[in-house]
């Protein structure tokens, strides 16, 4: 199906929107306002934008410890996503999450998931869940190279066949789980041939190309949503930074990091859609400039938001001692 | 009243919430039985025969025969769990969550803290746990404090078929994660149980036996032994109190501490390795708020820090017996 104008805007927002927050969480972890860890999502926008989409919010997805990305493109607002990765009152999940933890359950997101492997199990009973009632939605487990190489994904996805579940299996692949590259650690000669193995169908599909991810995806709900089981993508992908915020990244070579920049996935749908005619450079640019000011107005409010209530330390226990 | 094994009442709870709710499903190895095979499917009803006839009333959309896939069974109750069904997943053994933890503790039990409030995970995870049947090293544990110390699960182990019901009906009607483990010495085990459905809040001792000479806490499989240590004790004069607190979490400390107060001494039968066990949890409970009320060392009756062995003569060592839990008492006095 072609995309109209106000499709593609709202692709390139999403993508913009994930790209700016990404670039403030960097900057606001150099200034110390974010405790703990920070995985971003730059230049791996047009994978989560794509793949999600063509969702809605009664379409669940389950995420990875790299889950901003994911969030934003499930319809999270970014000011709540700033006060939460801040540990912020107000922030998502009241601060009691932080980046790795992010959930949604009125926009479908059932979580961001900071143990490798964690969700794609979950995403399992979502579709389940999806299946039992009959809605015609579908659950999305995120998982990464480094998760494909885990038991609870190889589990999950054994059992998303048996119980025929509509269900899609992104694996982002961008080449390393953490410092070891994917090349090294995936011992199958593609991680695409290992889900089909599984006996449901999986394509390989560029990573940084939004149209080619959401054409795929579409294919994928079409499958899922006929009732025919679980599907899978692998999308290629390049990260920009490394495994976190300030990882020096020694084991990629300067040409590596050059080439990702150069195949910066935003870059490509601007011209993309430049050349075809179908956006002005002027709307798009326009866009960015929306999007910054939403992001520099949410990260400064978040700076200022009050810490939570002590108070809230030992709420949603349910057994206190 | 009708007398009802152990086994049944747990089955009967199943079949009165499933037919009450149709959120309510069952997923696990073998809870059916015999899918995909050439005969009766349907015919199993799990290991220990707990789930039988589910399937043929309710169908494979509700009782699910799963893959041996722990880590994936956990994991998808507590994805349907968190988006709208009230899933019972069945972890055939108890000692099996060396292969499933971190979608118990990582994932459902934290859904609700970690997000704010705003995820709701009414999953109950059915296992069952216990030595005496000689099953060997890794079908025997009884792991109720690894699972206790997770904030964010509830833990109930029933003593008998009564308690067995109310609190299954209850851990389903419940919107948090219930880790429900049943004892295996105690399936045949035969008790009055009302045919409606009724539910045992947690969190709440039952007091099986009334006497101010001592206070007897024991957990699961050990209540029935209590009991009978109590019996023998009764012969000699002594009275005393037997308390179950039939979950280990919520615990009902104030029961606990209420009663000794009025006997001011106390031993904890637990079927478990002595470090880190609920003996220890309750003796540190009994001497953190009532050092004063004690009069003598808390008795604590633990299995020893082993693996459970195989050899008949050596497993039946391994549980407390009633003889050391008499002797425990004797202690005290």
């Amino acid at each position: 199906m072609q995309l109209n104008r106000d499709d593609l805007k709202r692709a390139y927002r999403t993508m913009m929107t994930i790209r700016a927050f990404e670039e403030r969480v960097e900057k606001e972890f150099a200034d110390g306002t974010i405790p703990g860890f920070a995985h971003v999502y730059l230049g791996q926008e047009a994978s989560g934008t794509g793949i999600c989409f063509d969702l809605t919010d009664e379409d669940q997805i389950g995420s990875t410890h790299r889950g901003h990305g994911h969030c934003i493109a499930k319809g999270c607002e970014v000011e709540g996503m700033f006060l939460e990765i801040m540990g912020k009152q107000g922030g998502i999940c009241g601060g009691k999450g932080g980046s790795m933890h992010i959930a949604d359950m009125d926009k479908g997101m059932l979580g961001a998931n900071a143990i490798v492997g964690g969700s794609p199990p979950i995403a399992v009973g979502a579709a389940l869940t999806q299946k039992l009632r009959r809605t015609g939605r579908v659950a999305v487990a995120f998982s990464g190279d480094g998760a494909s190489n885990q038991g609870t994904t190889l589990e999950a996805m054994n059992m998303a066949v048996v119980l025929q579940v509509p269900m899609i299996f992104v694996f982002e692949n961008n080449g390393y789980g953490e410092f070891t590259s994917a090349e090294y650690s995936v011992g199958a000669p593609s991680l695409t041939d290992r889900a089909a193995a599984f006996g449901m169908p999986a394509q390989s599909v560029d990573g940084g190309d939004f149209f080619a991810v959401q054409a795929a995806m579409r294919e994928a709900l079409e499958h899922a949503r006929a009732g025919k089981g679980p599907y899978a993508l692998e999308t290629h992908c390049a990260r920009f930074l490394g495994h976190f915020v300030g990882d020096p990244q020694k084991y990629r070579g300067p040409d590596e990091l050059a080439a990702a920049r150069a195949n910066d996935p935003i870059l490509r749908f601007r011209s993309k859609v430049a050349d075809a005619a179908l956006l002005e450079t002027a709307e798009l640019d326009e866009i960015d400039a929306e999007v910054r000011a939403r992001i520099d107005a949410a990260a400064a409010a978040a700076r200022e938001a009050p810490l939570p209530a002590l108070a809230t330390l030992e709420a949603d226990v349910y057994v206190k001692y | 009243m009708a007398v009802i094994s152990y086994r049944k009442a747990i089955n009967q709870a199943l079949e009165q919430e499933m037919a009450r709710d149709e959120s309510v499903i069952l997923m696990g190895i073998d809870v059916g039985g015999g899918t995909g095979g050439s005969g009766d499917v349907g015919s199993v009803g799990g290991v220990m025969g707990v789930t039988k006839g589910l399937y043929p009333k309710f169908g494979p959309d509700r009782v699910i025969d799963t893959p041996i896939s722990e880590s994936a069974i956990i994991g998808a109750a507590a994805g349907a769990a968190v988006t709208g069904m009230r899933p019972v997943a069945e972890l055939m053994f108890v000692d099996f969550i060396g292969v499933c933890l971190d979608q118990i503790y990582n994932q459902a039990a934290k859904f609700r803290y970690m997000f704010g409030g705003k995820a709701r995970t009414p999953l109950v995870i059915r296992t069952m746990g216990g030595a005496g049947m000689r099953a060997g090293a890794q079908h025997s544990q009884n792991l109720h404090p690894i699972l206790t110390m997770i904030p964010g699960l509830k833990v109930v182990m029933p003593s008998n078929p009564y308690d067995a019901k109310g609190l299954l009906i209850k851990a389903i009607r419940d919107d948090d994660p219930v880790v429900f483990l049943e004892s295996k010495a105690l399936y045949d085990m035969k008790g009055e149980v009302p045919e409606e459905a009724y539910e045992i809040p947690f969190g709440e001792a039952n007091i099986l036996r009334d006497g101010r000479d001592a206070t007897i806490v024991a957990f699961g499989a050990m209540v029935p032994r209590a009991m009978q240590a109590a019996d023998r004790l009764a012969k000699d004069g002594v009275k005393v109190t037997v308390l179950d607190p039939r979950t280990t979490s919520p615990l009902d400390e104030e029961a606990i501490l209420d009663s000794l107060d009025e006997t001011g001494r106390l031993i904890v039968v637990d079927e478990s390795p002595p470090r880190c066990s609920l003996a220890a949890d309750v003796a540190a409970l009994a001497v953190s708020q009532a050092f004063d009320a004690l009069k003598a060392p808390v008795g604590m009756v633990t299995c020893p820090h082993t693996p459970v062995p195989f050899a008949p003569n050596l497993e039946d060592a391994y549980i407390p017996s009633v003889e050391r839990i008499v002797e425990a008492v004797k202690n005290t006095l």
